[in-house]
């Protein structure tokens, strides 16, 4: 691809009036997600418009953009229709001809492609006495039924504040034109030609930026570390090994939006002074690795990484490495590790990266979130960014928004939103009018925050209170069907095999504390094993080298700590309150509900269940697996778990 | 060791993976292949043989003077390396915590079931390998498996079967 060079402010604005010019003619922009959603048919969707559009003869005056995540995951496939701003959701192929017609002819929204109002307010009502919360009410404002077409005013969307997120959704991410269109590079030109190094660190640090790895350390001293370490030859990382089992945010930002990452990471390596950066990216994001890569040989092409870009004398480029398969990698010395091409595994810090680190050289590691905050930092200045968020966390922080909640997708929210707006107001509320019981916050390093806290304000000081923390950004849903033993296991078990082995409290630590969480939630747990659990729990969290052991007993401990008596109900009633616990249940139809339909035998793969058309089917627990499939089919609920 | 060497490899290919390695280093010049390079490297090589054979890891090691040892010590700790050919199809489950509270064990349990594998494991007929990971970033999707690079969401039990059916 060759591209014009772009050698300095006025190269760059030139460009994009060009851009802007070259689009006089397009009246609308068709925009489908074709990162998360292409799960779900975004493809053949994308196929659909621009054969329908041609044929039309609308070519010259639509656009269609096939763009990174447009948010609201939960309805996809998504399509937004540029400028009214019509939002679809679950489009199908064979909506395309409507939507053409009425809204980008006639320029009428396609109403039952649109959002409905989150919940009637009788089901919301119920999820907020569940929850012993008042007010959780879905947000949207709408009645039930009604139809919202315009994104901005969509409960999920309305309720956030997409500043990091601004264009993802918004633009082709394949394409440099469309990253320069919405202002990308505006930023790095600033820094580059107005601004010193140390401008730079001094604007970061005085916004008040965090890292958005989780640790919350603030990014402005940790560069000004870097700069002053002694050493010619620097490095910058993006860490983009975004490992936590319900995070997401890192791949969407990647895949949306990756001249904005590059931009962030051309100023924080002007800042510390390093010609040379890595991303270290997962292997599990081929669409994400495929993206960035893209990018950067469009920002290569362009001048805008290699030598002297923007014609500041500065020279800085990237590579990227795709991580193998190693949770303790997002652990920085382990990243490093990683990146020599040795076993991923942490070491005692001091010494610091800033100091010695990739090679042995002063290196600064920032998550890829952190790097995207910085563009927006460096162009509207540290007054503006500050003026979001609370005294100690400044700016936004974006969610990955899953589990059973009804919107799931990603989210922005200022820093200081409650657990209450996220989860009802944006996310509207519990799946299936279920009662909230926790969010799991943090992934593996984090906690279960129960509904006591919905309306605490969230940022890195308060998370940590409550036993949780902020972490990468995953947020789970959890319901009255899930079971925190279950859940803290289910952590445990997975930090137990992401455990590198070096330490021994993080080795065997772990191993002790998963075999007691099982066999609690075997039935065979014994009268002294919450004690256990936490007298371990605190050596594993005192004594571990790294992040990862450090931090892996905190599901555990705040499972203990807000829900106890689900641990002595599996302990000393030897029953799992939620139902989930296979060895403290039992599976039973109720006759009267039953309507024999025959769907529930179809799927038992262990045929125990007997019943003919008309006789209510009946299950034979002796022979039972408690696998669980008879109750997910059954349309009428008659499935009974005790 | 013995099975790999017994198996016919074609050598001239990891010489083509080398030079590729060599030239990958972005804008900054070409430099001589490292151990730095050896994650990308064995990465390379899996895409091309479909695992690592041992033959051709001797071959790295002539060419690169990279040891053995240390390969095997990269290998064996990260998941996504194995010297072991795999099926044409991989099967990923994911594990994550979205998919946990949604029946993600009960999609792993039916296609462990339905393939007559366990977890890690390859079919008889070189058709499947069946993986968990621990998630795939995509916890919208809940639960959710990948089939080689196609995505499946919101599943059920139920639809495992015809899900496999198109993959041969």
């Amino acid at each position: 691809m060759a591209h014009r060079k772009i050698r300095n402010a006025a190269d760059l604005a030139a460009f994009r009036e060009e851009i802007l010019a070259g689009r006089k003619g397009i009246r609308s922009r068709v925009l489908i997600c074709m990162t998360g959603c292409r799960a779900l048919g975004a493809a053949e969707l994308s196929r659909a418009f621009s054969a329908k559009i041609r044929e039309a003869g609308l070519d010259g005056e639509i656009a269609v953009v096939e763009t990174g995540c447009i948010g609201q995951c939960s309805r996809a496939p998504l399509v937004l229709i540029e400028p009214q701003d019509y939002l679809y959701g679950n489009v199908k192929p064979k909506d395309v001809d409507e939507i053409v017609e009425t809204t980008l002819r006639a320029g009428k929204p396609v109403e039952r492609l649109c959002d409905v109002a989150a919940g009637s307010p009788a089901d919301t009502g119920g999820a907020a006495g569940k929850t012993g919360g008042s007010g959780s009410r879905s947000g949207s404002g709408s009645k039930n039924g009604q139809r919202t077409c315009t994104a901005s005013q969509v409960g999920f969307y309305k309720n956030q504040r997409r500043d990091v997120l601004a264009s993802c959704g918004r633009i082709d991410p394949k394409k440099i034109e469309e990253a320069v269109a919405v202002g990308s590079y505006l930023a790095a030109a600033k820094a580059l030609q107005d601004m010193s190094p140390e401008e730079v660190i001094e604007e970061v640090k005085a916004a008040g930026l965090r890292g958005r790895g989780g640790a919350g350390f603030p990014t402005g001293v940790k560069w000004g570390f870097c700069r002053r370490a002694a050493g010619e030859v620097k490095y910058l990382i993006c860490n983009a090994d975004e490992g936590d089992p319900g995070a997401f945010m890192d791949r969407a930002v990647l895949e949306g939006t990756p001249h904005q990452v590059i931009e962030g990471m051309i100023i924080a390596a002007y800042a510390i002074g390093a010609a040379a950066g890595y991303i270290y990216v997962r292997a599990e994001y081929p669409i994400a690795v495929e993206h960035i890569n893209l990018a950067i040989a469009e920002a290569r092409s362009c001048g805008l990484l290699g030598e002297d870009i923007l014609g500041s004398g500065f020279g800085f480029d990237i590579e990227v490495r795709m991580g193998a398969g190693a949770f303790v990698c997002g652990e920085e010395t382990a990243l490093i590790a990683s990146l020599e091409g040795r076993r991923g595994m942490p070491r005692p810090r001091p010494p610091f990266p800033a100091n010695s680190g990739f090679r042995g050289k002063p290196t600064n590691i920032n998550n890829v979130e952190t790097l995207a905050n910085v563009p927006g930092i460096i162009l509207n200045g540290r007054k503006k960014y500050g003026s979001v968020g609370t005294e100690g966390s400044k700016g936004t922080k974006i969610f990955a928004l899953a589990g059973k909640v009804r919107h799931t997708g990603l989210v922005e929210v200022p820093m200081g939103a409650t657990l209450r707006q996220i989860v009802f107001s944006i996310g509207g509320g519990v799946q299936k009018d279920k009662a909230f019981k926790a969010a799991q916050m943090g992934g593996p390093s984090g906690g279960c925050v129960p509904a006591d806290y919905l309306d605490l304000p969230i940022d890195y000081d308060s998370v940590k209170q409550i036993g949780a923390i902020m972490g990468s950004g995953g947020l789970i849903v959890m319901d009255e069907e899930t079971c925190m033993v279950d859940v803290a296991r289910f952590f445990l078990e997975f930090t137990q095999k992401e455990s590198c082995g070096k330490c021994v409290p993080c080795r065997v630590g772990t191993r002790h504390m998963v075999d007691i969480l099982t066999r609690i939630c075997n039935g065979e747990g014994r009268e002294g094993d919450i004690e256990e659990l936490e007298d371990l729990a605190q050596a594993v969290q005192k004594s571990s080298l790294c992040g990862l052991g450090q931090t892996a007993p905190n599901p555990v401990l705040t499972t203990i700590r807000y829900f106890r008596d689900e641990y002595e109900a599996h302990i000393k009633e030897r029953r799992c309150p939620a139902g989930v616990c296979k060895a403290l249940i039992t599976y039973t139809i109720d006759k009267e509900t039953c309507i024999a339909c025959g769907r529930c035998r179809k799927v038992c793969p262990v045929d125990v269940i007997s019943g003919e058309k008309k006789v209510p089917h009946e299950i034979d627990t002796a022979g039972c697996i408690r696998c669980g499939n008879c109750r997910d089919v059954c349309p009428v609920d008659a499935v009974k778990v005790s | 060791m013995e099975d790999f060497a017994e198996r016919a490899v074609d050598l001239d290919r990891v010489d083509g993976i080398l030079e590729e390695t060599r030239a990958s280093h972005g804008s900054r010049k070409s430099r001589p292949i490292g151990p730095d390079d050896l994650i990308p490297l064995l990465q390379r090589i899996q895409d091309a043989y479909g695992y690592l054979p041992y033959p051709v890891l001797e071959r790295v090691n002539e060419r690169t003077s990279i040891p053995l040892s240390r390969m095997f010590g990269v290998i064996t700790f990260y998941a996504q390396f194995y010297t072991e050919p795999h099926g044409r199809h991989t099967i990923r489950c994911c594990q994550g915590t979205a998919c946990h509270v949604k029946g993600g064990k009960r999609i792993a349990e039916t296609i462990a079931n339905h393939l007559k594998v366990e977890e890690g494991g390859t079919t008889d007929d070189m058709r499947f390998t069946f993986e968990t990971v621990a998630c795939l970033g995509t916890c919208f999707l809940a639960p959710v498996i990948m089939v080689d690079d196609d995505y499946y969401g919101q599943l059920t039990p139920d639809r495992i079967e015809r899900i496999l059916e198109k993959y041969d």
